[in-house]
């Protein structure tokens, strides 16, 4: 069940709609693959409200579903049937051109491989979404410096992601998501290719985020101790349908928790 | 995304695989640098050649001659154009100078003159030789009927000077350069009209009275000292109507009265009259446009006209139909080059699928995704074409340095025969950019239509 918690304004949302209805709303959500003869179902039937300021973890093995349903939600993919609703737009039924206006304005995505692009540098890294949103360069810089000193990495900025470990690109991957402000970050396994250290740091920024900013995080992990130590909500998956939906309280408390990030050193 | 971003965006991916992309990009250049090259060799042989006729007058004037003369007269020029009902050639209009007047009154007339020649013995050295002597008019110094003169061209329209061809140059020194600033005896027969008076002393009384009827000219030697100005490779007439080997002012030559070929058929026909009728007057116009109008006029006015109007046509529709096929086989090249610039892109979306992934999961549309490629083949296109155009021209250059140096060994003037004109230096570059658009039309369609999620998945 959603937790009750009052969220910041999320972009692109009313306050009504922030405060009352459900921020996500997925109905019935199915989605298959043609795989030569064979069709196969990756999410078959979902549905699930997620209200807004919640730390959701979908959690599931390899094959349920889980980053299918992901990409769903976060706009990368269509659903063959169902609906899937955000701030009152139908996520299935809206044009490319709205769809990538809603991944630009809405979402903030981190994956598992960081996916920075290797040839610029990080402070080009996080600059792209804002020039994909048309921000002014005076704007830009300051926003860019903001955004990566957030995840504490200022100094490195004008490193290329082949010169940072895993831990500081994954931050800088997050840094990338959260400078067009989106009211809904999507992870993706942010921990998958992270030793332990790296990756609860990442689960920390994580945490304090959704604390500080109000913001709606939706997780997929494979790994339930992380998921129970750090989301307010874990939702199971298995071979494409929710198999069970559990509200929680975290191991985790963030408040007044210090991280002990040292700003730009290699971790 | 703004303009600018994606400029830098596309720029910065280019430089990132700068080995393939200057590769490619270099195959661009040597496309359009081949088009350019073709052309310009195109251009500058008809730029050569319009200059070289323009050079002989032939194209802005129109040759006039009387209704009574046969044929023109001087070797073989061209014919008049007669009517078949032309008026009985006794009766016919007198091209005196009256009528030279009336012609040089016309609307977009330059000039009228005749054509004076004559055959004269040139003295220098001791020696003697024997040539023609052409009279050339004021304007042949300002229409570049003296480029590439050895010494000056004539200093004023009545200085006594002389140009000489430059074989009949070598005829009289050895070292033909020697010779500017000396000075020649030209002698000749001079026109000289008999008086009534002059007559009666000489003849008996029959003649007499038959002189009275008719009067007459006589011929008399006479020689004129000229100062060498300099010596020409060209013939300023082209060759038309028989050419000279040497010159001197038109004016010049008009007051030397020099006995002409037809001041005898002249005498003939009119009886004794010695009032000086022109063999043949040419009419320069101010633009080979005005050549039909006023051909027209002075057809009206009585007189046989001939222009080459019709052979400049000829000229520019040879040389069109050459630049087109110059153009189709510079053209190949590009074509070429543009399925570089395919293949290149093709392979920079399998590379850089996850990239276009990553710009889709940020937000970019199939718009900007397909703008960044695109801005990415125009650059090619943009950079190739203007390494193109300056590595097109440098071919030129060195055709026309090169075939400079196997005309002087052959004793001929250097010609330029490739020219770049700033309309086929931008087309070429516009043409690049279009190619390159174009080659970079299906790539750019097939980035955009990536799934994101299918594009990320890609190792």
């Amino acid at each position: 069940m959603p937790i009750d918690q009052t969220p910041a304004q999320p972009s692109g949302l009313t306050r009504d709609q922030a405060q009352t209805g459900p921020l996500i709303q997925a109905q019935n959500v199915s989605r298959q693959y043609r795989l030569g003869e064979a069709v196969i179902s990756a999410v078959n039937g979902v549905s699930l409200e997620i209200r807004a300021g919640e730390f959701v973890a979908l959690l599931g093995s390899s094959g349920s579903g889980k980053s299918t349903l992901l990409n769903l939600l976060a706009g990368l993919d269509r659903p063959t049937s169902g609906a899937i609703h955000v701030g009152g737009r139908n996520l299935a039924a809206i044009d490319s051109v709205e769809l990538a206006r809603y991944r630009r304005d809405t979402v903030g995505m981190v994956f598992q491989s960081f996916n920075l692009l290797p040839r610029m540098t990080l402070e080009e890294n996080v600059e792209l979404p804002l020039r994909l949103a048309e921000v002014d360069r005076g704007e830009r810089e300051a926003r860019v410096i903001a955004a990566l000193e957030h995840v504490r990495l200022g100094a490195r900025r004008r490193h290329r992601p082949g010169e940072l470990s895993g831990g500081e690109q994954q931050r800088g991957a997050l840094a990338r998501a959260l400078v067009n402000r989106p009211s809904i970050l999507f992870a993706d396994e942010p921990t998958g290719n992270l030793d332990s250290v790296n990756g609860e740091q990442i689960l920390l920024l994580l945490r304090e985020i959704q604390s500080t900013l109000g913001m709606t995080i939706i997780m997929v992990t494979h790994e339930r101790p992380l998921a129970e130590r750090f989301a307010n909500r874990i939702v199971v998956l298995s071979d494409g349908r929710l198999v069970s939906d559990t509200a929680q309280a975290p191991e985790y408390v963030g408040a007044g928790h210090q991280l002990s990030l040292p700003s730009g050193a290699k971790s | 995304m703004k303009g600018r971003d994606l400029t830098e965006l596309a720029f910065r991916n280019l430089r990132e695989a700068i080995l393939r992309n200057s590769l490619t990009t270099l195959g661009v250049a040597v496309g359009v640098a081949s088009l350019v090259a073709m052309l310009s060799l195109g251009v500058g042989l008809q730029t050569l050649a319009s200059q070289r006729l323009n050079k002989s007058g032939l194209f802005d004037a129109v040759f006039v001659s009387s209704k009574r003369g046969m044929r023109f007269m001087g070797g073989d020029g061209p014919r008049p154009t007669t009517k078949k009902n032309a008026p009985n050639p006794g009766d016919a209009k007198v091209l005196d100078e009256p009528s030279r007047q009336d012609m040089a009154k016309l609307p977009n007339v330059v000039e009228v003159y005749p054509q004076v020649r004559f055959l004269a013995e040139v003295r220098m050295n001791g020696g003697s030789y024997s040539t023609n002597v052409l009279g050339l008019p004021d304007s042949d110094r300002a229409n570049g009927t003296f480029d590439g003169i050895t010494g000056k061209a004539f200093s004023s329209a009545t200085a006594d000077e002389a140009i000489l061809q430059s074989e009949f140059a070598k005829e009289l020194s050895p070292l033909p350069a020697s010779l500017i600033g000396k000075e020649l005896i030209l002698r000749y027969a001079r026109r000289h009209e008999t008086s009534s008076a002059e007559v009666a002393n000489e003849k008996d009384i029959d003649q007499q009275m038959d002189d009275m009827m008719s009067g007459g000219i006589s011929i008399v030697s006479q020689d004129k000292k000229l100062r060498i100005a300099g010596i020409l490779d060209t013939d300023p007439s082209a060759g038309f109507g028989g050419g000279g080997r040497v010159f001197i002012p038109l004016r010049v030559a008009e007051n030397l009265q020099p006995a002409q070929p037809n001041d005898v058929q002249e005498l003939v026909r009119t009886r004794g009259s010695t009032k000086p009728a022109y063999m043949q007057l040419t009419v320069r116009v101010k633009s080979p446009k005005d050549v039909l109008k006023v051909e027209e006029a002075i057809k009206k006015m009585g007189f046989n006209t001939f222009s080459l109007l019709d052979a400049t046509r000829n000229l520019r529709l040879i040389f069109t139909v050459f630049d087109l096929f110059l153009g189709l086989f510079g053209s190949l090249a590009l074509t070429v080059a543009s399925l570089g610039i395919i293949n290149t892109l093709v392979m920079a979306i399998l590379e850089r699928r996850r990239e276009i992934g990553v710009l889709k999961a940020l937000g970019a549309t199939d718009r900007d995704v397909r703008s960044l490629f695109f801005a990415e083949a125009g650059a090619m296109g943009l950079v190739g074409g203007i390494s193109g155009v300056a590595l097109g021209w440098l071919i030129g250059a060195a055709l026309t340095w090169g075939t400079s140096i196997y005309l002087r060994r052959q004793d001929l003037p250097g010609v330029k025969i490739s020219y770049v004109p700033w309309w086929l230096a931008l087309g070429a570059i516009a043409f690049a950019v279009v190619v390159s658009l174009l080659a970079g039309l299906y790539p750019a369609g097939r980035a955009a239509r990536l799934n994101p999620v299918e594009a990320l998945r890609y190792e």
